[in-house]
């Protein structure tokens, strides 16, 4: 199995340097593209792999790029933005990338930067890596002193300047549009769309933001081709993914494996399957803002259309594992406490709404819920759904309400009936 | 009112010059200087543990901006502190892995031994205790930071001993 992204992160070593990673076959990818094709060649081999963006949403990157205003009359000032903001609770796969290969990183930004031609570009990183921050700075560091970055890089006429930013502690820092007013020394709320960032973003200038393992796996399609990329699948998603299991089974952990593995196989082979005494009732598929899938839908493959349609999202493909000794109620009312904190508070259902549904959801921990409090539950988890927010905050933070409510259902009455936590 | 702040601002405490000098720095690399004002609220905020009212205003006053906007930013972001705090900060995950896997345990016991809550200092002024969301190890939760420090796997009678090493 290859696994192109991981293949050169060993966590108990420092990661490569630049002449390691030079050794290794790295910043080959910018040789070739800078030297040997043209930007629009680069967007149309994105494209084609089918690399879906990481950070989410699962969308065609080379399709995102291709929106990129190109040729004389496109503005001279295009930025690049990797966003590593990582932040969704139970996210754990970005911070291996940019611990383990910074490098990798660089040089998909390089790549990336070149494909849309920006000659600026940041790292926008979340304040709590503080040792991811330390190796960017040094890996950037080693680039440009090894001719990777900078004026006229390699010869071929592209410059481009890299710098990093670190946050100061929002999850709506990681929002693409509020990461962008944070970027301009703003508040971190979103913009509303359109003009997109890709038209209009950083300072007004052409922009784009991907997700770090978006860009890291620029260089490997550059290098080995479309048809490559897209043989690593078991699904119609190009490529390998990150995927990571954490609560109570035997190993948790973050693997790359191939996109479309199945979630069975990922929790009961690669997870080690539940701890002893403890049975598997449902998962969080990928992070915080995705719906709860349970037993029924083990077998499906983790890709974007897959799990869709099993009713959630891929998200970010790092999940969260309930089991049958921790209370649902208790679970979810923890996710609504972290999105009522974090919204900004721009529109009315999420700024009003959150702080309601994690009050109502506390009171029925505390056996003080009433049933009609379910109604009102559920009345706020359609109130926050797509199309009434300016941001995908509110609705993520309606999915595992809604569908707690769905498959959990028992166990909000069992608190209102018994007036206590069934599992105190 | 805010002319009123400005004004009292430029005769009380300013920025010195190692402050000025990071500023100017970031200012450089943006197109306006109101742009670098989070970077400027934390070179400051690195140099004095927190952002008081009266380095607010300095700052608002160096980059151009009004006390009262400057404001609006600070206290939008978790991490930018407008109350003193402590010689070392701890930033406890209370995300839901760590919920999962017993974080409030390690809560009572830093509450135990501290003596104090989320938001709180402790009384000899060593340990701020706040919570935060996910650190991005949820695969070895339950995890904590303190000050550049990642702890992870944490059982709570190790809590003793880690704390130790800041005392
Ligand atoms: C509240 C919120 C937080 C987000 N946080 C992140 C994040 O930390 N990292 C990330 O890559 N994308 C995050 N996203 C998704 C981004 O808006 C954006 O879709 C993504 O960075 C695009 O990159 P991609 O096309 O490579 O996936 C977040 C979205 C929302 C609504
Ligand atoms: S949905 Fe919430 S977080 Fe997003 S813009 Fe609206 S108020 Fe802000
Ligand atoms: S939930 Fe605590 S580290 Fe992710």
């Amino acid at each position: 199995m290859e696994r192109p992204l991981t293949k050169n992160i060993h966590l108990n070593r420092p990661p490569l340097d630049a002449k390691e990673y030079e050794m290794a076959g790295g910043y080959l990818a910018v040789k070739k593209a800078l030297l040997k094709m043209a930007p629009v060649d680069v967007i149309e081999l994105i494209k084609e792999s089918n690399l879906k963006g990481r950070g989410g949403a699962g969308f065609n990157t080379g399709m995102k790029w291709s929106f990129v205003p190109m040729g004389e009359k496109a503005p001279s000032t295009k930025y690049l933005v990797a966003n590593a903001d990582e932040m969704e609770p139970g996210t754990f796969k970005d911070r291996l990338l940019l611990e383990g290969n910074p490098h990798q990183l660089l040089e998909g930004m390089i790549v990336a930067a070149y494909a849309i031609q920006a000659n600026t570009g940041y790292v926008f990183l979340r304040f709590a890596y503080k040792e991811a921050a330390k190796r960017i700075l040094q890996a950037i560091k080693e680039a440009y002193e090894a001719g990777f970055l900078g004026e006229n890089i390699l010869g071929s006429g592209f410059t481009f300047h890299l710098h990093l930013h670190t946050g100061v502690g929002r999850y709506m820092c990681g929002e693409e549009t509020a990461l962008l007013n944070a970027l301009e020394g703003k508040r971190a709320t979103p913009r509303a769309k359109p003009p997109f960032p890709q038209v209009s973003g950083l300072f007004g200038k052409p922009t784009i933001v991907n997700n770090v393992e978006t860009l890291c796996n620029i260089p490997h399609i550059i290098n080995n081709g479309a048809d490559w990329f897209k043989s690593l699948s078991h699904s119609e998603d190009g490529g390998t993914k990150l995927y990571g299991v954490s609560g109570n089974v035997n190993a948790p952990g973050c693997w790359e494996l191939p996109m479309g593995i199945s979630m069975r196989e990922l929790i009961e082979e690669y997870a080690g399957g539940m701890k002893e005494g403890y049975k598997f009732r449902g998962v969080l598929p990928g992070g915080a803002s995705t719906d709860f899938l349970t037993e029924l839908h083990l077998d499906i493959k983790m890709d974007f259309k897959s799990v869709s349609m099993a009713g959630s999202r891929l998200g970010t493909g790092t999940m969260i594992v309930l089991d049958d000794r921790t209370c649902p109620v208790g679970f979810v009312h923890n996710l609504e406490q972290f999105f009522a904190h974090e919204s900004c508070g721009w529109c009315t259902p999420c700024r009003e709404g959150l702080p309601w549904v994690e009050k109502i959801l506390w009171s029925i921990e505390q056996g003080k819920g009433s049933l009609t409090d379910l109604d009102l539950l559920e009345e706020q988890a359609r109130l926050l759904g797509p199309g009434n927010t300016f941001c995908a905050l509110a609705p993520g933070a309606a999915e595992p309400l809604q569908s707690a409510l769905k498959y959990f259902r028992e166990d909000f009455e069992q608190h209102i009936h018994q007036h206590k936590c069934p599992y105190d | 009112m805010k002319e009123d702040l400005e004004n009292k601002n430029t005769t009380t405490v300013g920025l010195n010059e190692q402050e000025r000098t990071a500023i100017d720095h970031e200012v450089s690399l943006v197109p306006y200087p109101k742009a670098a004002c989070i970077e400027a609220l934390k070179i400051v905020q690195n140099n004095r543990g927190w952002i008081s009212d009266e380095a607010l205003s300095a700052i608002a006053l160096y980059l151009n901006m009004s006390a009262a906007e400057l404001d609006s930013v600070a206290t939008f972001y978790n991490l930018i502190f407008r109350k003193p705090v402590g010689q070392h900060i701890i930033l406890l995950c209370d995300s839901i892995s760590c919920w999962v896997m017993g974080y409030r345990v390690l809560y009572n016991e830093l509450n135990k031994q501290l003596n104090i809550q989320f938001g709180e200092t402790s009384p000899d002024g060593m340990f701020t205790l706040l919570p935060n969301a996910c650190l991005g190890c949820c695969d070895h939760a339950p995890a904590m930071l303190i000050d550049d420090d990642l702890y992870r796997d944490i059982k709570p009678n190790e809590l003793e001993s880690i704390l130790k090493k800041y005392n």
